[in-house]
C-alpha cells in the first residue's frame, strides 16, 4: 500500500547471527525472516531505520544508521547547525509533532 | 548507593484504574489537536492496577497520557503493575527514538521503585515499539529482568496475554485511514498562525483569489495529502505533493486567467504563473514535512529527498514571489 524508499542503511552479518529471532520480534515492518536458524533480510525496502533490531541483537549482527525520518527535524538541524536530531520535541526543537504511534 | 536508591513502602505505589472518565477523554482530545502540547503527562513511577500480588505481571509504558491510558484501559479486570518511565510527556515510539524511553531510564526506574523487592518474578512486558530505545539483553544483564516485547497496539494485549504470543500481524505497525485522519487537526493547528498571516498579506496583494491560493495549498498539503497518501504514485513525498498540488494550482491559474479578460494574453499568463508554480511548491513542502508523522519513512530516504527537492521547491516559490513583486510594481 505504501511505496517506501528503495535504499536504506540496514545491514545484517549472517555469519554472526545466532538465530535468536529477536530482530523478527521487534521489527515493526516484518523485514526479517528466519531460515536454517539464521536471520535474513526478506523485505529490505520495508526498513524505516528505526534501529530496534540493532539495539536488541545480542550478538551485534545488525547495523543500521537509525534515526527518525522526519524532514522538519532534519531541516531544523541543518538550518541551526545542530546535530541531526531524533524525534521527540525537546524544549528547543521545532521538531515533528509527535503524532506518530 | 545514591539518593535515588530508595526502597519504597507500598504507600509510594500509586493507584490507577482500568476505566477512563470524561476528563481523560477531554485530555486525549486536546492532545490530538495539539493543545497544551507538553501537559499531557502522568507522574512517572510504579502504579498498581486492581489488586496486584508479587506474581502479577509488570507492564512498562511512557508518561504520556495517551500511552498510559491506552495501556490501562486495555487491561480490563486485570491486576497488574504499571511502570511509567519519564519520557517527558512523549509517546512510546517517539520517546524510544529519542532514547528517553530507553535502556538507562528503564534501569533507573527499576532501581528507584525497588521493583525487584515488590515482585517475585523477573519479567517485564514492554510495548514492541519501545524496542527502538531499549536493549533487552542489556536490561537482563544489568537488572536480571527479562524484557518481553508485547504487541504494537494495546488493543491486542488481551489476546497476547491469553496466548502468550504476538502474531505477525500484531507486530506490524499500520497507517490506516483513521490514523491519518487523526493527524490532520494537529497538522492544521501547527500551521494556523502562519496561514492567517500569509492570507492577510496575500489579500492585499492579489485579493480573494490569492487568499484562495494560500488556503488551497495548505488544505491540499495538510489535509488532502495525508488522506490520499496510499493512493498517490511515486515513493518520494515531495513528488506526491507536487502532483497533488498541481490540481488546485491549474484550477486557480485558469480562474486567474479568466478573471482579467481585458488584459493582453501574455499579461494574463504571467498573472497566472504564481498560482501554477507557487501552490505545488507549498504543497510539496507540507508533504515532505509529513514524513515525520508517518510510520514508515526512513531517515536516509528523507535526507535524500530534502537535498533533491527542497532546492526545486525553493526555486518555484522564489519565481512566484519575484513575479508577484514584479506585478505589484508594474500595476
Amino acid at each position: 500500500m505504501y511505496n517506501a524508499y528503495k535504499e536504506n542503511s540496514l545491514r545484517l552479518n549472517q555469519d554472526v547471527c545466532n538465530g535468536c529471532g529477536m530482530c523478527m520480534q521487534v521489527c515493526p515492518h516484518a523485514v526479517f525472516a528466519l531460515e536454517d536458524k539464521r536471520a535474513f533480510i526478506q523485505y529490505p525496502e520495508n526498513c524505516m531505520e528505526c534501529g530496534a533490531c540493532q539495539k536488541n541483537c545480542p550478538v551485534n549482527a545488525i547495523s543500521v544508521e537509525s534515526g527518525v525520518g522526519c524532514a522538519t527535524a532534519m531541516m531544523y538541524a541543518a538550518l541551526t547547525g545542530k546535530k541531526e536530531p531524533v524525534c521527540g520535541c525537546s524544549k528547543s526543537s521545532g521538531c515533528c509533532n509527535n503524532s506518530c504511534g | 548507593m545514591n539518593s535515588t536508591d530508595i526502597n519504597p513502602c507500598s504507600c509510594c505505589l500509586k493507584k490507577t484504574y482500568d476505566t477512563l472518565t470524561i476528563r481523560h477523554h477531554w485530555d486525549h482530545f486536546l492532545a490530538r489537536i495539539g493543545i497544551l502540547r507538553s501537559h499531557h503527562r502522568v507522574a512517572p513511577g510504579l502504579y498498581r492496577l486492581g489488586n496486584p500480588t508479587p506474581t502479577s505481571p509488570v507492564f512498562v509504558t511512557a508518561n504520556y497520557t495517551l500511552s498510559f491510558d491506552a495501556l490501562r484501559s486495555h487491561l480490563k479486570g486485570l491486576s497488574a503493575f504499571i511502570l511509567v518511565l519519564d519520557t517527558r510527556g512523549i509517546n512510546v515510539w517517539c520517546a524510544a527514538g529519542k532514547g528517553t524511553f530507553g535502556t538507562r531510564e528503564l534501569l533507573n526506574k527499576i532501581r528507584q521503585t525497588g521493583l525487584s523487592d515488590i515482585v517475585s518474578h523477573r519479567k517485564l512486558i514492554l510495548p514492541q515499539l519501545g524496542a527502538t530505545g531499549v536493549s533487552a539483553h542489556t536490561i537482563k544483564k544489568e537488572s536480571g529482568f527479562k524484557v518481553e516485547y508485547g504487541p504494537v497496539r494495546t488493543a491486542d494485549l488481551p489476546v497476547y496475554l491469553k496466548t502468550g504470543k504476538a502474531s505477525a500481524e500484531m507486530r506490524k505497525v499500520r497507517f490506516t485511514l483513521k490514523d491519518r485522519l487523526m493527524l490532520i487537526p494537529v497538522e492544521l493547528k501547527n500551521n494556523l498562525a502562519l496561514l492567517l498571516i500569509a492570507s492577510l498579506i496575500f489579500y492585499f496583494i492579489g485579493g480573494w483569489l490569492a487568499v484562495a491560493g494560500i488556503i488551497a495549498a495548505a488544505l491540499t498539503g495538510l489535509a488532502l495529502f495525508p488522506l490520499l497518501l496510499p493512493l498517490l504514485p511515486f515513493p518520494n513525498f515531495s513528488v506526491k505533493g507536487f502532483l497533488l498540488g498541481s490540481i488546485p494550482a491549474v484550477g486557480l491559474g485558469i480562474l486567474q486567467f479568466l478573471s482579467k479578460p481585458d488584459l493582453a494574453v501574455g499579461q494574463r499568463i504571467v498573472l497566472s504563473l504564481p498560482y501554477i508554480l507557487g501552490i505545488p511548491a507549498l504543497t510539496a513542502f507540507f508533504a515532505l514535512n509529513f514524513t515525520g508523522s508517518t510510520t514508515f519513512t526512513s531517515p536516509s530516504g528523507v535526507r535524500r529527498e530534502i537535498y533533491r527537492y527542497i532546492p526545486r521547491m525553493a526555486g518555484m516559490a522564489g519565481i512566484s514571489l519575484l513575479l508577484i513583486l514584479l506585478l505589484i510594481f508594474i500595476t
